[in-house]
């Protein structure tokens, strides 16, 4: 649906001019053909109530437009055709018109109305999409109704706190299904800003001040094709803003209760004798800034690390398996240059990881998790 | 246009600072030019009133104990009152009585000189009290309003001097009643922005 | 005048391009010194969209990519659109009202000079280790974390250049309300000088907030301010408020004098007069008043709250209304017209459909609850495009082609010229259309690279080679100036035929002082007026042949400015390098010693006799 319009859209844009029309067909064919972009990751495949109603104001507005832009474009062939000089003649002088009312008001009241039109529901929206009063809803037994996350967003990685339940995680934000899930949006260092392209417009996390709102998701991501939706930054925040992503996990909300219950629980126990080594090296180089415990609040200097094992990446945007996570621990600034995570020396005696060391750690990393 | 001609009171014109093209480009562009002054002042005044009294946490420093309005008041009327004495410059400009514009426009420069002596103390005090520069955003946004009025008064008192001194043997011409006019339209300028910091600073630092 | 038509020598033409304050000069000067920006602009461009080509790429890396998007937005912005507009305004603004030059020369000279340096300063960044960072929108937070000292080239050189815009504003504003010739009411005036005066207000009203910005930015990271350190009770909104309050009326200080190079194109090759002329002033003035009531709209995401964000979105939504009054009026003026299609009107025909495609985008984006997903997406990089390119640069490529015989007195070859624009075209919506998609399918700005397997990267291709076709067309215009340059024909006076407005009814090469008599304006269009009714000359007189006054050249504009110049630098290494305050203090005094030099020294000018002007047939 969406697609037929943008191709009118191309197409009536194009028309006018005839050479034009080889490349427009091209381009609405492969605007086609790549559909409306990857459904993990698309605005143009909304995945909860907000995204939605912010896709159909997409959909109303290009309505509109196009609507404006097909009245234009015929006028305008219209004219180019019949008005040419070498139509009407090389020596005739056209009659010189001041103008007329009547157009002017046609075309002052007509795009007034259509404004209106567009005008309503973005205001419904803003109120609506900016109504965060149920965050602070209780039950009868004082317990919040609705999940609240607080995102501190970091140089380049996003840290997620559930202060209601007391557990903290990292670089993946995990949220339960058909229900509000309401946010408080910090950055700790310069600002940058939450976006969730499948699940709803962004909101940028400023230095100063505390910024929330809420998303909806429909469905769990398990259906998806990594299991995920797709967050990004989409504020400049520095050499490695496009490295700066997160992932999203929705789950029923009785998973999501269980996922929780055993984030507060999480006591992990190296497996093996190359994790227990890698859980050594841990203790001595990085556990000052990393944690491996999901119950917690945010301040982390590094991200919590938890639930590493379940997560989709490494490092937020660096495939999940121990040849990335060894590449990323032994040079963290050539992977995302302007991060803060040290380099190996710096914390590790003065020496680089060997690939002993490096190996331990990834069985250790590799086996945090607390959904196995 | 023959700008060295001499005039007599008789033949003087009324506008002096608006008879040749240069005088009324002159005219109009300064008045353009404290249309955007006015906007620079208003951002200065918007941050101001966004940073009033904010600063690392537990900041001893506010605009209650810091400003003393006495001295303040004292400023202000100095200011105001040199404002009025560059009118009677301008009033004896018209009526082509050289010697009187001039022996205004130098009282207005005390007048200046005397503002800016305050100030000055009264920064220094400040700073003795440890509200330096880099003390905080409200001593950044307070020194730096103010500091631009006083930059605005250095300038226009180092105008008018200049102007002074090098007229000072050549009386009247149609060359140089526009620059007598504008500066005095600047220092009148620079009068109203103090009316406004006294009132947003001072007056509503300690009493609103 | 024999001495004004004598060869002169390289040294002495450059002392008088050094000195001029003629506005044709300072208007070819603008018009060179933007066009190379533009192509430094250009090539900062090419880099990116090699860099996005495909995915992961490493053609440049991350800190690099984001040093070239800064500049080159702030090189496009500062240095290349708004200085070549800046041209054309001083080349053809004092002809189109019959008046003998600007009303403040000298200060046409230091606003130049001042613009010319402050871009070199900014670009030296390049070369004195690395340049700033953080987009041409320097958010504080960013900005003052950003080391080296990119940022401070960014503040300082812009500073320099942004007095220099801001004195050009009140020149033309003075200008066009004081010098217009008689007759010239304001309702007669043409529309390009319409649109320079309402361009000239916002600079007026704008540039202020912004200079306040960059000073405040320039006092935080260099003298130890507190403005936008949140630790010590600052706070970084103020500066995206205070930058977008500059930046949105910024849009239309560039699309107003765009509008204006259009509405002269369509009537002059649609050989008819400009459709509903009053209505098109009066959407000019509403469009400039309501680009200042507007600026929140960049900042829906920031967090003021919905009651500002609707009121922001509903009130964004009304410039559309004047703007599209605008559209049907240029529509209705080809419309039983006689279309002539030149290499300008070409560029005028394909700004209508671009044009209305980025305004409608702009609508899309001004429903608040809709930007939030397309705000910083790559989406809101094709809107600005296609309002900048498909406006802006669609009107300037056009104005170098319809104003070059009347700046130069040859005609740049029509062929060539349809060259450069089918390129230009067809890789301008090449790379941009497909952009809106991209946002739309997640894709943020300013990223240096991107992941493949996102959906993104075929688009991003076609982006790229877009682009190319994009510098193909330059490039073949830059040989197209060449060519034209070497061969030089002189082509003589109203060289499309069907001028219009009275920079066509003068002589060429333009005489120094442009009118012999200052014209009389008997109606709009008034060359036309004079050519119906059989006038030769073109041209009505207000007066009889008598003595001109025109002002002295001077030196002292650009040792102005080389004192601020060097005083930056001081600015740039204050706090870390010993002589930074001397060096500071120098410059600030090279500058005020200039100013009293200017202030004390009487100047005259000098006066061309009545007996020397009846001997001279033009020559500059």
């Amino acid at each position: 649906m969406k697609t037929t319009m943008k191709e009118g859209f191309d197409l009536a844009m194009m028309r006018g001019l005839k050479k034009w029309r080889l490349f427009s067909l091209l381009a609405a064919l492969t605007i086609f053909l790549s559909g409306c972009g990857e459904e993990y990751l698309s605005t143009l495949t909304p995945a909860g109530q907000v995204g939605r109603d912010q896709f159909n104001l997409l959909l109303l507005s290009s309505a509109i437009m196009a609507l404006v832009i097909i009245v234009v474009v015929i006028i305008y062939v219209i004219a180019l055709v019949k008005f040419r000089r070498k139509k009407v003649g090389e020596d005739v002088i056209p009659k010189q018109v001041e103008g007329s009312h009547t157009l002017e008001i046609i075309w002052t009241v007509i795009p007034i109305l259509l404004l209106i039109i567009l005008a309503i529901p973005t205001v419904y929206y803003t109120y609506k999409h900016a109504d965060v009063a149920a965050m602070d809803q209780v039950d009868a037994d004082g317990n919040k109704t609705n999940v609240t996350v607080n995102v501190t967003a970091k140089l380049y990685w996003w840290e997620f706190e559930y202060p209601d339940l007391g557990i903290v995680t990292a670089q993946e934000l995990v949220v339960p299904t058909d229900e509000k899930v309401f946010f408080n949006l910090k950055a700790a260092d310069v600002k940058h800003s939450f976006w969730i392209p499948t699940a709803g417009g962004k909101m940028d996390t400023n230095v100063e001040n505390v910024n929330q709102f809420y998303l909806e998701f429909d469905d769990t991501s398990a259906g998806l094709e990594q299991g995920v939706f797709y967050g990004k930054c989409a504020e400049l925040c520095g050499p490695s803003h496009a490295l700066m992503d997160f992932k999203v996990k929705t789950l029923e909300r009785e998973d999501f209760n269980t996922w929780v219950e055993s984030m507060k629980t999480t006591e992990h126990v190296a497996d093996g004798e190359l994790a227990t080594q890698g859980e050594e090296i841990f203790n001595t180089s990085c556990i000052a800034c990393h944690a491996t415990s999901g119950a917690g609040t945010a301040g982390g200097v590094g991200p919590n690390l938890a639930s590493f094992g379940d997560r989709n990446r490494v490092a937020g945007f660096m495939s999940h398996d121990e040849e990335s996570l060894k590449k990323w621990i032994s040079d963290p600034q050539s992977y995302k240059p302007g991060n803060l995570m040290p380099q190996p020396k710096t914390i590790n005696n003065g020496k680089e990881f060997s690939e002993e060391q490096l190996d331990a750690l990834a069985a250790y990393l590799m086996g945090l998790s607390v959904e196995k | 246009m023959d700008f060295n001609k001499k005039y007599t009171p008789q033949t003087w014109p009324d506008h002096p600072e608006q008879v040749t093209l240069e005088g009324k480009n002159k005219f109009l562009g300064f008045w353009l030019f404290l249309g955007g002054e006015t906007v620079l002042f208003a951002s200065l005044f918007a941050t101001y009133l966004a940073l009033k009294n904010k600063g690392p946490s537990g900041m001893e420093f506010s605009t209650n104990t810091l400003f003393e309005l006495p001295l303040v008041f004292v400023m202000t009327m100095i200011l105001l009152t040199s404002s009025l004495t560059s009118v009677y410059a301008m009033y004896h400009m018209k009526n082509h009585n050289f010697r009187g514009m001039q022996t205004w426009l130098a009282i207005t420069v005390l007048l200046g000189l005397a503002f800016l002596g305050l100030e000055i103390y009264e920064f220094n005090h400040y700073v003795h009290l440890g509200f330096t520069y880099g003390q905080s955003a409200f001593s950044s946004a307070f020194f730096t309003l103010v500091g631009t009025h006083g930059l605005h008064v250095v300038v226009g008192l180092v105008w008018i001097i200049l102007l002074i001194l090098r007229n000072a043997k050549r009386g009247f011409s149609l060359y140089n009643a526009p620059k007598y006019y504008t500066a005095s339209l600047y220092w009148h300028f620079i009068d109203v922005v103090w009316v406004f910091i006294f009132t947003v600073v001072y007056l509503m630092g300690v009493v609103g | 005048m024999s001495s004004i038509a004598k060869k002169k020598g390289f040294g002495s033409t450059l002392w008088d391009y050094l000195t001029t304050v003629d506005h044709k000069k300072i208007a070819v000067m603008y018009l060179a010194a933007g066009g190379l920006f533009f192509v430094i602009g250009g090539i900062e461009a090419m880099l990116i969209r090699i860099q996005l080509a495909k995915p992961d790429n490493d053609f440049v890396s991350a800190g690099l990519f984001n040093e070239i998007i800064t500049m080159h937005g702030t090189t496009m912005i500062f240095l290349a659109a708004m200085p070549i507009l800046f041209g054309f305004m001083n080349a053809v603004m004092p002809l189109q009202i019959g008046a003998r030059d600007v009303a403040f020369p000298f200060l046409n000279s230091l606003g130049f000079w001042l613009f010319l340096f402050g871009g070199i300063f900014l670009n030296l960044s390049w070369f004195m280790g690395g340049a700033p960072d953080a987009g041409w929108t320097s958010y504080a937070s960013l900005s003052l974390a950003s080391p080296g000292h990119g940022i401070d080239f960014y503040a300082l050189g812009l500073q320099i250049a942004g007095a220099g815009t801001y004195i050009g504003g009140i020149n033309f504003l003075v200008t066009i309300i004081n010098m217009r010739a008689p007759g010239m009411t304001y309702m007669r005036m043409p529309l390009f000088t319409w649109t320079t005066f309402v361009a000239s207000a916002l600079i007026l009203f704008a540039f202020p907030p912004l200079t306040v910005g960059i000073f405040f930015l320039i006092l935080d990271r260099m003298f130890g301010a507190n403005f936008f350190d949140h630790t010590m009770g600052g706070n970084t909104i103020i500066w995206e408020h205070l930058f977008w309050i500059f930046g949105h009326p910024e849009v239309y200080i560039l699309i107003l004098p765009a509008f204006g190079i259009f509405s002269e194109i369509f009537a002059l090759f649609a050989r008819k007069r400009l459709f509903g002329y009053s209505s098109m002033v009066f959407a000019t003035v509403l469009i400039g008043f309501l680009g200042f009531m507007v600026w929140a709209h960049h900042m829906f995401t920031v967090g003021l709250g919905p009651t500002a964000n609707a009121i922001f979105a509903v009130a964004t939504m009304a410039i559309a209304v004047p703007t599209g009054m605008k559209i049907f009026n240029w529509l209705l003026t080809i419309w039983g017209g006689s279309i002539k299609v030149t290499t300008p009107m070409l560029y005028a025909l394909a700004f209508i459909p671009s044009f209305v495609a980025g305004g409608v985008t702009g609508i899309m984006q001004a429903a608040a609850p809709l930007d939030y997903q397309l705000h910083d997406s790559y989406f809101i990089v094709a809107h600005f495009h296609y309002v900048i390119v498909g406006g802006v640069v669609l009107a300037i490529l056009a104005a170098v082609h319809l104003y070059w015989p009347l700046m130069f007195n040859q005609m740049l070859s029509e062929k060539l010229g349809k060259w450069t624009f089918w390129f230009f075209f067809i890789g301008f919506h090449l790379t941009f259309f497909i952009q809106h998609f991209l946002g739309l399918m997640g894709m943020p700005r300013r990223v240096f690279t991107f992941g493949a397997n996102q959906g993104w990267d075929l688009f991003n291709l076609i982006s790229s080679i877009g682009a190319a076709f994009m510098a193909v067309g330059v490039v073949i215009l830059v040989v197209n100036i060449i060519i034209t340059v070497v061969k030089n024909v002189p082509v003589g006076n109203d060289p499309w035929e069907d001028g219009r407005t009275l920079e066509w009814a003068i002589p060429q090469p333009v005489p120094f002082y442009n009118f012999k008599q200052t014209p009389l304006v008997r109606g709009l269009d008034t060359f036309w007026i004079e050519k119906m009714e059989g006038n030769k000359e073109g041209m009505t007189y207000a007066e009889p042949l008598s003595d001109i006054h025109m002002p002295n050249g001077s030196i002292i504009p650009i040792v102005m400015t080389i004192g601020l110049f060097i005083g930056a630098f001081g600015a740039l290494y204050n706090g870390e390098k010993d002589w930074a305050i001397p060096v500071l203090v120098l410059g600030l005094a090279i500058t005020f010693g200039a100013m009293a030099v200017r202030s004390l020294k009487d100047d005259h000018g000098f006066h061309i006799h009545k007996e020397d002007l009846m001997n001279d047939e033009g020559g500059k």
